[in-house]
């Protein structure tokens, strides 16, 4: 039990991970939070309560990414060994996104292999596809939504743990789909391949007039090659990816439905505990199912009763002593710098709390080793149930 | 002594919660001491800048936000990719008009997105626009520009935009652009620092991200080691609590002697474990600091601030650099 305080409901996490009406869940928050160890965990405990699961992770940290068994990108899962059956028989596979590929094999997908070939060939196609900011958060969906129907057709998985790119911004997970979905469907990828001369009657005057201060400021900038490309590029995307929208829609709701739960993650730090309140009112204005909030990293204290003020007084007092009395002063300064860390700690939480106070909240102690192993993940899983 | 007389452009970058936007803000705040001019300029479009200095969001233009010591004057900026090329088009070209207008089709959107390359170009040619003024003297110039990078993952891509372009433009203008633009990036007027915390993730990125820097030919600054802890307890200290020698009892008696209301027996229990807690944490950080120390960089430590970042903590963060010796 952790003695951190917090006034918000408990959040149950088992209720989640052990729910076998729950098949996708979703991790999200600032960076640097824990958020890919969090969703290991979190799958590592539900595998070793008897669920099929697998588990995406997008930038796993070396170590862990090797007790994983993912260190190598090849976009599709393979088997955790070591895993310990509690209950049943559960399994886990796990797989690190491979943005490019997975983004490569969606062009594949969709249009006859010499046009595929143009497009990847492409360099306006291979900027985008491995440096556009919102690239990562669409494959991850796309990525998503191919594991989810793998699962229901092939049946080997129940549960798909997600977690979510290193954006500036947790909501850019949401939007970024979206946003290029929008692109590559947009105004300006169907003025560009529209003939010339329906420009005008087409889109109206206007629009033409606008397109030819576009291809001579362009030209100016950038050249007539990279004009070519392009051009070349949206002739080629532009008959593939007719329905792109239509594929972020389709996982948008599948975001949406009762089976799936998000979770946010959160460190107790303004920054982190601030993103994670814009992702929560945004989960709640798009009717996404929240299941609750995980403080992670969360300073204990201890010696309750001694407040900071006695330590401090009674630091003075010995500080001037021997040497047996300089280290209680010493120690109790630790006590008296740990009471503070955990009140600045309790009150950015509060902040949170108070703002959002049916969101439930579990907390999770600060570890004073990052986690390489399942043995460390399988003890972060424990926390975090308890 | 950290003598940055000499450097023009400070790019700081680092992992994600380990402080950049502090670090730069107190980096903007230390050298425009003594009546400099400094700006701090925001890359990413969080806003962070502006919730640091507790004012309003910042716009595409030049701001003085903050008062430095000795009549200095920190300035910001908020830089995205759509506003840097009207303003591109409009400075080079001519073009404003067009540029707005372009702007309202959603021609800029379409053209940054499609090649983000051409919108790191953008963004770091503002900088370096910045930065010529004071090669050129203008009277309007910085004695030094920081910027708010983004983190230490995409550090070398977004700042070695000649490589980013030059797939795309083989010749022409925006290579040339690119180019000009490289040759500040590349220059001694330039530094990139990374911040880290003594944590062994954040420490392995700061490694990479300088090998990265290295890789591309790109002049790495500083590590700046960001919320470090106060020793507290001394070597000699440090190892009887390794040793599990701590005359804890007489320590408590102690302590409750000196007022401390509590048992002997819990009091015991938990300076022993807050001791322990301590004493890991502390030989951890202090295995980071060695790996750190192994890149043979210029580092500069800074404190955790116990009550939050506030502009009163960006003014203490300022005075350890100084005390630090940057300059």
């Amino acid at each position: 039990m952790s003695t951190f305080k917090i006034d918000a409901p408990t959040f149950d996490i088992d209720e989640i991970v052990l729910n076998t009406n729950i098949h996708i869940i979703v991790c999200t928050g600032a960076g640097g939070v824990g958020k890919t160890t969090a969703a290991a965990a979190l799958a590592l405990r539900a595998a070793e309560h008897g669920r099929k699961v697998c588990v995406l992770t997008i930038d796993p940290a070396r170590r862990l990414a090797q007790a994983l068994g993912v260190e190598t990108l090849d976009n599709s899962p393979r088997r955790v060994v070591g895993i310990e059956q509690r209950e049943g028989s559960g399994s886990l596979d796990a797989m690190m996104l491979d943005m490019k590929r997975t983004f490569d094999e969606v062009v594949e997908a969709h249009s006859d292999p010499e046009r595929a070939q143009q497009i990847l060939d492409n360099p306006f196609y291979q900027s985008l596809s491995s440096s556009f900011a919102g690239t990562q958060e669409y494959m991850a969906m796309e990525k998503l939504g191919q594991l989810h129907a793998q699962a229901r057709s092939e049946g080997i998985w129940d549960l798909i743990v997600v977690d979510t790119p290193p954006s500036r911004s947790a909501l850019d997970f949401l939007d970024a789909p979206a946003r290029l979905g929008s692109f590559l469907d947009g105004k300006f990828i169907r003025i560009l391949t529209a003939p010339a001369r329906t420009a005008g009657r087409g889109i109206g005057k206007l629009a033409a007039v606008g397109f030819s201060f576009f291809t001579s400021a362009l030209s100016k900038i950038l050249g007539t090659q990279v004009l070519n490309d392009v051009g070349a590029f949206v002739t080629a995307i532009d008959s593939t990816f007719g329905g792109f929208r239509e594929r972020a829609d389709a996982t948008y709701a599948l975001l949406k439905d009762s089976h799936t739960a998000f979770i946010v993650i959160a460190a107790p730090e303004s920054d982190a505990l601030r993103e994670a309140s814009y992702f929560v009112e945004r989960l709640h204005a798009d009717s996404m199912p929240l299941a609750g909030l995980v403080l992670n990293r969360v300073q204990e204290v201890t010696l309750a009763a001694v407040s900071r003020e006695q330590a401090i007084a009674a630091t003075e007092v010995l500080e001037l002593g021997d040497a047996q009395q300089k280290l209680a002063a010493a120690l109790l300064e630790l006590h008296s710098e740990r009471v503070a860390m955990v009140q600045r700690q309790q009150n950015v939480a509060a902040r949170f709390t108070s703002a959002h106070p049916s969101v439930p909240v579990v907390t999770v102690v600060a570890l004073p080793q990052d986690v390489h192993d399942l043995g460390g993940l399988r003890a972060i899983g424990e926390l975090l149930a308890d | 002594m950290v003598d940055w007389s000499g450097t023009a452009l400070h790019v700081v970058s680092g992992k994600g919660g380990a402080g950049k936007t502090t670090v730069a803000a107190a980096l903007a705040i230390n050298l425009a001491r003594d009546g400099k001019r400094t700006l701090l300029m925001e890359v990413e479009g969080r806003q962070g800048i502006a919730q640091l200095f507790d004012t309003a969001p910042l716009p595409y233009e030049e701001r003085r936000i903050a008062i430095a010591p000795g009549d200095g004057e920190v300035w910001a900026m908020a830089v995205d990719a759509e506003d840097a090329l009207v303003d591109y088009l409009a400075t080079f070209y001519n073009l404003g008009r067009a540029g707005s207008a372009l702007r309202k089709m959603g021609a800029i959107d379409f053209a940054t997105t499609l090649a983000p390359g051409l919108r790191d170009v953008l963004l770091t040619g503002k900088a370096c626009e910045l930065v010529r003024r004071k090669i050129k003297r203008a009277e309007n110039a910085y004695d030094a520009v920081v910027i708010d990078a983004p983190p230490t993952g995409r550090i070398a891509q977004f700042l070695n935009v000649t490589a980013q372009v030059s797939s795309l433009a083989k010749t022409g203008p925006i290579h040339r652009h690119a180019e000009m633009v490289m040759g500040v990036i590349s220059s001694p007027l330039t530094s990139v620092h990374l911040v880290t915390l003594l944590e062994e993730m954040p420490v392995q990125e700061t490694i990479d991200g300088i090998h990265e820097l290295q890789r591309v030919n790109l002049p790495s600054g500083a590590v700046f080691v960001n919320m470090t802890r106060n020793p507290i307890l001394d070597e000699k200290q440090s190892a009887k609590v390794r040793k599990g020698s701590l005359p804890i009892k007489k320590i408590s008696e102690a302590a409750i002697h000196a007022g401390i209301r509590e048992s002997v027996d819990v009091l015991a229990a938990g300076l022993l474990q807050e001791a322990n807690d301590h004493v890991l944490r502390a030989d951890l950080e202090a295995r980071e600091r060695a790996r750190i120390d192994e890149l043979n960089v210029p580092t500069i430590t800074l404190p955790y601030v116990t009550r939050g970042i506030d502009l009163g903590s960006l003014y203490a963060l300022a005075e350890v650099m100084y005390d630090e010796g940057v300059r």
